[in-house]
């Protein structure tokens, strides 16, 4: 097992790189111009000296070498030394942002935690609810549970995020009185710090919303393949022989099923975990919470290659390690699946 | 009468109650939303709006514009005029007095050589300074003393304003970003995110294209100023968002930019928690002609001088075409309110609007028909209007927004009504507004026979405005598609107003040419205007003190925002 990870993780290296060369060159290749968004009263001398200013005039395959060994040698450093108080880093470019100037990893720092709490919360809440409902429901299958599932499901699958979002706000934020107890802010304030239970109780409140209207989504996904995987497994042979044996019906279920039931499973689940750092590009613009997902968004919206394609590089390596994580956790739920 | 003036008194009483006994930071804190984030706090280095507003709170120019588009003094106890010696008799100096005794955020003091490194941190060719073409022909700053700087123009400036006056050019601390000239400007991240400035507040923490947070500044020239004592600076989301939460949730207290459609705006503002305000700037949503042949036959010199266009050059179908838009139903459809219907490429400051073309105010189908006939050109069998087999067909282009489809989509109809093909394309903003010369659907080069975007011209000069479309402006290959003649204009006339222009100092005869360039654009039908539309902002009704401002930031007398109790 330990050998296959190895092999796996080094195979993972050259993925990578073509990786970056294909969205570099993509990104090159689009139309579109970072000084797109500076105001017509601006003369294009002045733009197209901005432009040189921010290093655009270099020829496509420097960019690109500057752009990997700021990536994987400058970045790593600046991590070392802020753990370690080293100084590899001092006097290195690093990758900056043609909007802010200034380092792209800092903004995706400070992005990562709301986007942890709001949507990594969601896909946590999601899986919790969402596996035994899907249980449930194929065990009971056709029952009223069963059917209720099935049509909150298909809700939560079919009624797109920006609309359950806005409905939300406009009940809970625009009819509900703000003095009440059920209002709750439309806006997310990053700049809260829980160091209080009022505090505490403030940051619930605004992550109420955007965490419901993601968990319905994910929910909603998850539990139909838990359902779908677990009645595949239920009419399987091997559960007519537990039973037959005397076995409880709790560990033919739990035990027996579940963990057989759950390889599709997890792979759903694996793979929907790099999202979860991609942030949720429309429910993070519904609430204002600016986490990963909008700072992606204003970024191609701006035409800031070097934060589109660090953000996007970041992503495609979430993608490849979890499919990894999703390899070994078979190897783990069924012990007939071995790689060496 | 009596009564009416005690009443009004009493009123005044009221409203100045709370300005009188204002305390420092009394109010506690103040909510802004803008739905496009500021990037950086530099304005330098963006040149961007959003930008300039969040700077606004920290750096200050020497003078601004106020919300009539007077300019007043900010950091100076007057305005340098030709009258009060402050600008010379030859318009080649203006010498700036600092008000003593003013103080950066830090307590250090404010001095000339301050606003003469501004100058010399914006000119640097390396520094990408997004402003610096307000520095144009300034050949030096000097600092005789602590207190007076004096600008020198290497030409005759009737308008000397340029630099150091409005928001696009407020004074940097010398102190704090000597170090940062030249290419060193981009990486000067901490100076260009916590600038220390002379504003009413300072940034406490800066999360780009997020949210910023300020406290007040404890020197701050008065005392009693500004009544917050924090303003949180949010942004995100979108128009909407950004004017429900201000006139309907109520959790913030300004918005920035609502250019929603109008029934829902008027929807918002039913709640009864907010107001809408709005203030009419220079921005004319225009349609551009092309005179030059745009067809991809003619390769290098497609849509250039040397090939006239086929059929927009006859100035009958140019002022036909004019005729048949109805612009008062799309500016209603458009704007409601927040537009007003214009025939004036230059329709503010009031005193430059001309009155000569407003004509176009009515839509002339019938006239339109009867013009097309009497120049030969007849509809043919399939409905188009030819002469000598030309056909009227126009490929008529602008960037991505339901509004400006809106427009499309009902001028196509007029155009067809008048016998004239329409072909409707629209471009992503950030390929059309972009420069690249690589792409063949930038609105320079202009590959199409019409197009229509909106422009403006920043404070209340419109002198370099209407030098855009002097002969050597049209963009073309030689300039690398660079130039504001958009639809290459060329009049030997009009370049002489430009000129006459750069040296009239008198206010009533720079009016007088002013009129007179908007004038011959409009009577030649190179461009048709069609709306004039305004900056459109939110506050609560628990804020008050603000004054809308179009010539400068929206943000320029946030010290003066107080709430109302």
């Amino acid at each position: 097992m330990l050998s296959f990870t190895i092999r796996r993780l080094l195979l993972a290296v050259p993925t990578l790189l073509f990786i970056a060369l294909v969205i570099f060159s993509l990104l090159k290749l689009a139309p579109g111009d970072p000084m797109a968004q500076v105001p017509l009263t601006v003369p294009p001398e002045v733009k197209e000296r901005m432009r040189e200013a921010l290093g655009l005039g270099q020829p496509n395959h420097i960019q690109f070498y500057k752009w990997m060994v700021q990536f994987f040698i400058t970045e790593p450093q600046v991590i070392i030394d802020q753990m370690f108080g080293t100084t590899f880093a001092e006097g290195k470019q690093r990758v900056i942002s043609w909007q802010t100037r200034s380092p792209v990893m800092d903004i995706i720092w400070q992005r990562m935690p709301q986007t942890l709490w709001v949507v990594g919360l969601s896909y946590v809440v999601a899986v919790i609810i969402a596996v035994p409902i899907g249980v449930y429901s194929a065990y009971r299958q056709y029952s009223w549970f069963d059917q209720i599932g099935t049509f909150i499901s298909m809700i939560g699958f079919s009624v797109p995020t920006f609309f359950t979002g806005v409905l939300l706000i406009v009940i809970f934020s625009v009819l509900i009185s703000p003095d009440s107890f059920f209002w709750l802010p439309s806006i997310y304030d990053t700049t809260l710090v829980v160091d209080s239970w009022e505090n505490l109780g403030k940051q619930i409140r605004q992550m109420i919303m955007p965490v419901f209207v993601l968990a319905l989504y994910s929910a909603a996904q998850i539990s139909r393949f838990m359902r779908a995987s677990m009645l595949d497994n239920l009419n399987q042979d091997y559960v007519r022989t537990a039973r037959a044996k005397g076995l409880k019906e709790r560990s033919v279920v739990l035990v027996h099923v579940l963990r057989n039931s759950m390889i599709p499973v997890v792979t759903v689940i694996a793979l929907g975990v790099p999202n979860v750092f991609g942030g949720s590009l429309i429910t993070e613009q519904i609430f204002k919470v600016n986490g990963i997902g909008q700072l992606l968004i204003t970024a191609i919206q701006a035409n800031d290659l070097p934060m589109v394609q660090t953000i996007t590089f970041i992503f495609a390596i979430l993608i490849v390690v979890f499919n990894l994580i999703a390899d070994i956790l078979y190897g783990i739920l069924d012990p007939r699946i071995r790689y060496d | 009468m009596k009564m009416k003036s005690i009443l009004l008194g009493a009123a005044c009483a009221f409203a100045m109650a709370p300005a009188a006994m204002a305390e420092r930071g009394a109010d506690g804190n103040v909510n802004i939303i803008y739905w496009q984030a500021p990037s950086t706090m530099n304005n330098y280095l963006s040149g961007g709006t959003k930008e300039m507003d969040a700077a606004a709170l920290v750096l200050e120019p020497l003078a601004r514009y106020d919300e009539t588009g007077a300019i007043v003094p900010w950091l100076v106890d007057e305005v340098p005029t030709v009258a009060n010696g402050g600008v010379s008799a030859d318009l080649k100096t203006i010498t700036w007095k600092l008000t003593e005794g003013l103080k950066w955020s830090d307590g250090t003091a404010l001095t000339s050589a301050d606003v003469q490194f501004t100058w010399e941190y914006c000119v640097d060719p390396d520094g990408g300074c997004a402003n610096s073409n307000y520095f144009e022909d300034v050949v030096s700053v000097e600092t005789p003393d602590d207190l007076t700087a004096v600008v020198t123009f290497g030409v005759a400036k009737p308008f000397p304003y340029g630099p150091f006056v409005g928001g696009n050019t407020p004074i940097l601390q010398k102190a704090q970003f000597k170090d940062c000239l030249g290419a060193k400007a981009q990486e000067c991240t901490t100076e260009n995110f916590n600038p220390i400035g002379t504003g009413p507040f300072v940034v406490t923490d800066f999360r780009p294209n997020d949210v910023i947070t300020f406290k007040a500044n404890e020197n701050f020239r008065d005392p009693a100023k500004p009544a917050f004592a924090t303003v949180t600076f949010k942004g995100g989301g979108d128009a909407t968002a950004a004017g429900r939460a201000v006139l309907e949730t109520g959790e913030f207290d300004y918005a920035w930019n609502l250019q929603l459609a109008p029934d829902v705006l008027a929807h918002m503002a039913k709640a009864g928690k907010g107001q809408v305000i709005s203030g009419f700037g220079t921005s004319v949503e225009r349609i551009m002609i092309n005179l030059t042949d745009p067809s991809p036959d003619l390769g290098e010199a497609r849509a250039t001088k040397a090939h006239a266009h086929p059929f927009l050059s006859d100035i009958n179908v140019r002022k036909a075409l004019s005729m048949s838009i109805d612009r008062a139903l799309l500016t209603e459809i458009g704007y409601g309110a927040t537009g007003k219907a214009t025939c004036n490429v230059l329709p503010a400051p009031a005193i430059y609007a001309s009155t000569a073309n407003d004509a176009c105010l009515v839509q002339d189908m019938a006239g339109a028909k009867a013009l097309l006939d009497d120049a030969g050109w007849v509809v043919a069998g399939d409905g188009i209007r030819a002469k000598d087999g030309v056909r009227l067909s126009v490929r008529y282009q602008t960037s991505t927004n339901a509004v400006r489809q809106d427009y499309q989509a009902l001028i196509k109809q007029w155009w067809e009504e008048l016998g004239v093909e329409v072909e409707l394309r629209n471009i992503s903003a950030s390929v059309f507004f972009g420069s690249d010369p690589g792409s063949d659907d930038t609105f320079q080069k202009f590959f199409a026979d019409v197009q229509m975007y909106t422009n403006n011209f920043s404070g209340t000069d419109p002198e370099s405005y209407m030098a855009n479309w002097q002969c050597n402006q049209a963009p073309s290959p030689e300039n690398q598609w660079q130039g504001n003649n958009i639809p290459r204009f060329c009049s030997a006339e009009y370049d002489a107003l430009v000129a006459e222009m750069a040296v009239t100092g008198d206010i009533d005869k720079r009016i007088a040419l002013a009129k007179a360039m908007n004038d011959m654009l409009m009577q030649d039908f190179v461009m048709l205007p069609i709306t004039h539309r305004s900056d459109v902002s939110a506050h609560s009704n628990s804020l008050g003190g603000v004054q809308m401002n179009v010539w400068d930031s929206e943000t320029w007398n946030i010290a003066d925002w107080h709430r109302v109790k």
